[in-house]
Order: structure tokens, then sequence, then C-alpha cells
């Protein structure tokens, strides 16, 4: 199966991989995994009082459109608010990377991840 | 197409998988070639078709997973390609802990840590897989989808065990 080229670039150079101090109070966490292919995800986002999304780092285990998938979403997500990052569709991620529809699950994942993390936030501040 | 019938075995997790291919060779004797060379083309194809199915049947019955998704599948429960993901926090920091120490070892090469690895995977899977043919053997909802999240951690660990076994067969290169 060929990547497109979005993939392929978000694969060979993944922005923002890494690891924020889990015990930063402005750091929230989702975690996320797809059994049909056993791919881990873990997105972290940094995000200021304002309800602004400072940083993000991911760290994904999984096939090329997963990583290039988190990956975008952590460029994505930078500068927005809470809000508008919780909007971000996997089928926004699926175009943007061209991902064809065996790898749907990929954007997906990505999805949830941020949801994941969000739904920390919420916790969190209540 | 419950694979259960086909090989007249007890529709349970538990199946005797000496008992299978015993069943499995009767079956495809019924089904050989051999056997329609003087039939006619439809009862030739309808010959072929059988055989694909009884293979399939034998793949599916064989491996544990796919058989605990064949009996998911028969209470109503479609696990193959699905696209939901799983939360659970405390298993996928496990997960990605393992894949952390799955690269630690691909760089390092160390043969007792791999084999300590592996270890803890064999351990793991047979309590989900203890746990999970208990779940099979029940009827109620709870326990149909309880049973379905231990075979998705199943899936999980399948993947890991084949990056061991990747990590390992390089390593004895």
């Amino acid at each position: 199966m060929a990547y497109s080229e979005k993939v392929i670039d978000h694969y060979e150079n993944p922005r923002n991989v890494g690891s924020f101090d889990k015990d930063d109070p402005s750091v929230v966490t989702g975690m996320v995994g797809a059994p049909a292919c056993g791919d881990v995800m873990k997105l972290q986002l940094k995000i200021n009082e304002s309800g602004i999304i400072e940083d993000a780092r991911f760290k994904t285990y999984g096939c090329g459109s997963a990583i290039a998938s988190s990956s975008l979403v952590t460029e994505w997500v930078k500068g927005k608010s809470v809000e508008e990052a919780a909007s971000i569709k996997n089928t926004d991620i699926a175009e943007e990377l061209a991902l064809p529809p065996v790898k749907i699950h990929c954007s997906i994942l990505a999805e949830d991840a941020i949801k994941a993390a969000l739904e920390e936030y919420k916790t969190k501040k209540a | 197409m419950n694979y259960f019938e086909l090989f007249n075995l007890p529709a349970t997790f538990d199946v005797d998988v000496a008992e299978l291919s015993t069943r499995y060779r009767e079956l495809q004797k019924t089904a050989h070639p051999d056997r329609f060379a003087n039939a006619s083309e439809q009862q030739k194809l309808l010959a072929v078709s059988r055989t694909a199915q009884i293979n399939d049947g034998f793949q599916t019955l064989k491996d544990p997973i796919r058989r605990a998704e064949h009996l998911l599948e028969m209470k109503g429960v479609e696990l193959q390609n699905e696209t939901q993901t799983v939360k659970d926090t405390s298993f996928l920091m496990q997960q990605m802990e393992w894949r952390e120490a799955l690269e630690d070892i691909s760089r390092s090469g160390d043969e007792d840590e791999a084999d300590k690895l592996e270890r803890s995977f064999k351990q793991y899977r047979a309590d989900i897989t203890h746990a999970l043919q208990d779940l099979l053997a029940k009827d109620d909802v709870a326990a149909t989808q309880s049973a379905a999240d231990h075979v998705r951690k199943l899936k999980f660990m399948a993947k890991l065990q084949d990056e061991l076994v990747r990590i390992q067969d390089a390593m004895y290169d």
C-alpha cells in the first residue's frame, strides 16, 4: 500500500514526539488503543489557565498512518482553545493525510486521543 | 456460518484441538476434488466452495482469538474490523511500558531481558484467556461485553508477541 506524501513526511519527521512531566498540573494525557491493529497512542496537552492549548506531545506505537495522524493533531491543536480542539474530526485528519479506507481507524484513534485528553481536562477542572 | 456445527463440535471456547484436527481431515476427504472428477460442473464448484469453508472453519476454530471472535459473533458481537478504540488507561499504560521495553531490547540485544518479557507476556495472556473462557461460558450481556474486552486485550498481546518474535529473530541471525 502506498502512503501519501504527507503521511511519509510526518512519519519521517514526526512533530512533537515525547512526553511532558505528567505531574505538571497544566498537563493532561489521553491514552487510546486500536485493538484491530494493536496500535497504542499517548497524547499530552499543556493547557493554560485561559483554556488555550499551548503545547502538545505524542508517543505512538503503530503503523505510519497512526504516527502521522498523531503527529498532525499535535500541530493542529497548538494555539487552539479546548472547544476548538474538541471539534477536530477524524474525517479532517483522514482527508489531510489522504488516508485510504483501511487506515481510517488511525485517524479515529487520533480524534479519540484528543477527546480522552480533554476528558481528563474537564475532570481536573471540576 | 456456525463452524462448530460444521465440525460437529460443542460451541465452547474450550475446543479439543486434536479432535478438531481429526474432524478437519474427515471433512476434507468428503470434499476432495478427486471425488468429483466425474461430477457435473456445478457439483465441482460446490465442492470447491465447501473446501474453502472447511479450511476457513479450521483456521477459525484452531486460533484462540479467532475462535473467541466466532463465539462472540454468534452472540451478536462483531469484533473483526471494528474501529472502536480502547480507553482502559491502566491497560494501555502497561502496553506502552511493554512497547518501550521491546524498543530497549531491540537496541541492547539483551537475550535475558527478552526471555523475561516473553514470560511476562505468556503469563498475562494465560490470565486473560482463563478469564475469557469463564466469560464466554455465560450468557448474559455484561459477561459478553466483558468477554469482548478480553479478546481486544488478547489482540494487543498478539501484536506485542509478534514484535518480540521479530526482535528475537533479528538477535539470533
